[in-house]
């Protein structure tokens, strides 16, 4: 059966064992007329159990849906699938799914509204903990805290789904929009995260990751890879947010070390909106009118976007400049890899927070396409510089209008002020690197590209 | 036994009363639970909520606040499966076929209680499952209700004010939003030996429970014995106390490998790194349950720290616990308040 085919019947992944059983069980001939029949035959027989496998349990708007959505939700059971039917729900307590291998499918992201604008329980919209779960076609809007929060599970597929606060970006509307936490094998796909007020879409702590074809718009992230490894984060798109596309590590947590994660065909352009987060969270660094930004991770390759209009900078490569206590923590990026993309005219209007007045101050405005803070242990800064092996790589990028790259050589800044001497120099970022390779996920024990959605 | 003399020995049961009769472990091991809590006969009365002989009363040191409602406890150990090990680490490992039942009331303002819902955790073979009953208007029956139920009561606090309370029975799931294990698996978080050792009338509630089957002997050496205080006691000492409280209402999901351990704040009273306790800890996910603060304990200034801030709150998007209340338990934040404030030196 070639793959085509395959996506037609993503529960039916047995010829290897059937073709063993015909082959030692009755000895037919491989490849004859008389086996491929049976196979076919088999196949639809497997193809029509797995089609009335599940029980499916149908949802409709009204006073009682919330009961009956909660209860569905606690009585189905693997390969079972939860059916919205068109409209708005007024939901007032945060759902929760526990129960593995579950579907939830609505008739598309602005037709099935999970509402939660009167939500007086529960400190999420909807909240899963357990593994295999498929999203799809549904929105979640205006929760009091996080939208979809995932925790602790293998296997997330969220799908062609939406979250928004709908009152536009407000310090009061919840964290995260798409939160898959301690997961591994997480798939976004389609979807669109507005208004959270702190990561539209965001994963944290988690790894073996795809996010593509997803928007974020209005958020102050607007998709974050946080204390996370292999990820693939590609053709999203991402406007209006306060910073585009964030990939971040932070100290005392229980995974932290990110790396590996592929950065790649995504669009990150006017991310102007000004940095709404509540204070007290690492967020609110962020500067308003930042495309991208990398914070304390390794091995991240960035490559084919396209990042431009962003008001203060199109690339910031970041130490983790918080204090912190945690002996395990490495707060200094390493490898950053960045080429092949284009950078169009940004840094017009920048930022006046502390960060980016320092950073302007520093390196002038507009700023560079690509900064780096170039703050390392002191050590190294007076021995060797970025130690070797760690150094960054910078190449082949079209750069529109601004200069390629800037050190803003902070260390030297907060350190010794009559030694700072920020550089357009491209002297640490000029080593070479290999391409990482592609993440594979995998969901319900079948690759998220042989699957269909 | 036949399906008729099965018939025959319910009926014998039913015309023998329900006083003396036994504890239904069929329906304790049923996949599915009774729809009715007089099924399984937990309660010889049910109307008097007067346990079989076999079901245990018992309180712990440390009870979790949810909007003061008084919390009635029993467990039920199977003859036939014996009692619970001692343990002085973590939740005792009671047998399969154990129950814990909780049913929360409130005064009925005629010097009696009014009885909102009975929980119960029961240990099956597949592991630790939860089901709420919810009592009706009678009083004299609790129906399941597996996907929780939202009342509106008023509660009257210690000081005697009354507050009104939106009272939501946990469904299944929310239940597991805490009582889960490092092991994602359900389990019981209140009886830990630790919990239990308190002194009651007539001597230490843990020597009754010896006594009545529950757990196996303690140590010899009684002072090896863990306890954790209660909160409430004035003699206890101010940090103790303040930890008791955390412990109880914080701790069984923020604690490494629980459900809130994404945020890397440990409340359980084991945790001895002050930064893991909040001290000068920045939040990771707060949102704006950060309340505007940049850490969870600022030592000193109870009001610049997140942990008072989420405490001090109802906001769903805010409030911690997450589950549990709608009000916010006033002792507990002046405990708080007097802890941060020690810290301050």
């Amino acid at each position: 059966m070639d793959r085509s085919k395959r996506k037609q019947f993503p529960n039916v992944n047995v010829n290897p064992a059937l073709t063993f059983v015909f082959e030692v069980g009755f000895r037919f001939p491989k490849g004859s007329w008389f086996m491929n029949r049976h196979i076919a035959a088999v196949a639809a027989i497997l193809w029509a159990q797995s089609a009335i496998a599940g029980n499916e349990f149908h949802i409709f708007p009204g006073d009682a849906a919330e009961e009956q959505l909660q209860e569905a939700l606690i009585l189905a059971e693997p390969g079972d699938t939860i059916i919205l039917a068109d409209g708005v729900y007024d939901i007032r307590n945060g759902l929760s799914l526990d129960n593995p291998d579950v579907t939830i499918v609505g008739a598309g992201m602005d037709r099935s509204i999970l509402s939660f604008k009167n939500q007086s329980g529960g400190a999420e919209g909807l909240l899963i903990t357990a593994g295999g779960a498929i999203l799809k076609d549904f929105a979640v809007e205006d929760t009091k805290g996080d939208a979809i929060k995932i925790k602790g599970v293998d296997g997330i597929a969220i799908v062609r789904v939406r979250t928004e606060w709908t009152n536009g970006p407000d310090e009061n509307n919840g964290s995260y929009g798409l939160y898959p936490v301690q997961t591994k094998n997480v798939y976004i796909d389609g979807s669109v995260a507005i208004g959270a007020s702190d990561a539209g879409i965001y994963v944290g702590q988690s790894e073996n990751i795809i996010v593509r074809n997803s928007r974020g718009e209005y958020n102050v992230a607007g998709l974050e890879i946080e204390n996370s490894y292999y990820a693939d984060v590609y053709a999203n798109e991402l406007t209006n947010n306060t910073g585009g596309i964030l990939i971040f590590d932070l100290p005392n947590l229980p995974q932290q070390g990110g790396h590996s994660i592929r950065v790649f065909d995504n669009k990150s352009y006017a991310n102007n909106t000004d940095n709404f987060a509540p204070q007290g969270n690492i967020v609110g660094l962020v500067p308003r009118g930042t495309g991208m930004l990398i914070m304390a991770n390794r091995d991240v390759e960035v490559f084919g976007n396209d990042m431009r209009d962003n008001d203060t900078v199109n690339v910031a490569i970041m130490s983790y400049v918080e204090g912190f206590e945690d002996e395990n923590y490495d707060p200094t990026p390493k490898r950053i890899h960045i080429h092949d993309n284009v950078f169009g005219a940004s840094g017009g209007n920048p930022d006046t927070s502390e960060f980016a007045e320092i950073v302007t101050g520093a390196l002038g405005t507009p700023l560079p396409n690509i900064i780096w803070d170039g703050v390392m242990p002191l050590p190294n800064f007076f021995l060797w510089g970025i130690e070797e092996g760690g150094r960054h790589s910078i190449h082949d990028n079209v750069y529109e209008a601004n200069p390629p790259f800037g050190n803003a050589n902070l260390i030297m800044y907060f350190a010794a002020r009559w030694l700072h001497n920020p550089s357009l120099s491209m002297k640490d970022a000029s080593e070479t690197y290999p391409s990482l390779a592609p993440v594979s996920v995998v969901i319900r024990g079948v690759d998220v590209n042989d699957q269909t959605f | 036994m036949t399906r008729r003399s099965k018939t025959l020995a319910v009926a014998l049961a039913l015309l023998a009363g329900p006083v003396g009769a036994e504890v239904n472990d069929t329906a304790l091991a049923a996949a599915r639970p009774p729809a009715n809590l007089s099924e399984i006969g937990l309660f010889d009365d049910m109307a008097a909520m007067t346990p079989n002989a076999a079901v245990v009363p018992y309180t712990i040191s440390a009870p979790l606040f949810t909007d003061y409602a008084l919390k009635y406890r029993f467990v039920y150990v199977p003859a036939s499966a014996g009692p619970a090990a001692y343990q002085g680490e973590d939740v005792l490992d009671l047998p399969v076929g154990s129950v814990l039942v909780k049913t929360f009331a409130y005064p009925d303002g005629a010097g009696g209680i009014h009885r909102v819902e009975t929980r119960l955790l029961i240990h099956q073979e597949a592991g630790w499952k939860a089901w709420p009953y919810v009592w009706n208007e009678a009083q004299d029956e609790a129906e399941l209700k597996v996907a929780g139920k939202d009342f509106a009561l008023t509660a009257t606090r210690p000081d005697g004010s009354t507050v009104d309370v939106a009272y939501h029975v946990p469904n299944v799931n929310q239940c597991k939003g805490c009582h889960v294990g490092t092991d994602g698996a359900f389990r019981p978080i209140g009886p830990k030996v630790r919990n239990l050792n308190l002194a009651e009338e007539g001597g230490n509630q843990l020597d009754r429970l010896v006594a009545s089957g529950i757990i196996a002997a303690l140590p010899e050496d009684r002072a090896s014995v863990p306890m954790t205080p209660s909160y409430e006691g004035e003699a206890v000492p101010l940090e103790a106390r303040a930890r008791a409280y955390l412990d109880a209402n914080c701790g069984h999901c923020h604690a490494p490998g629980r459900p809130a351990d994404t945020s890397g704040l440990y409340l359980n009273w084991e945790e001895d790194r002050a930064i893991h306790r909040g001290i000068l800890k920045p939040p990771v996910a707060a949102g704006r349950g950060s309340g505007g603060f940049a850490y969870d304990i600022v030592p000193g200034d109870p009001d610049h720290s997140i942990l008072l801030y989420r405490l001090d709150s109802t906001d769903p998007g805010i409030m911690m616990p997450e589950l549990g209340r709608s009000t916010i338990d006033q002792a507990g934040v002046a405990l708080i308040r007097a802890y941060i404030e020690s810290l301050g030196g």
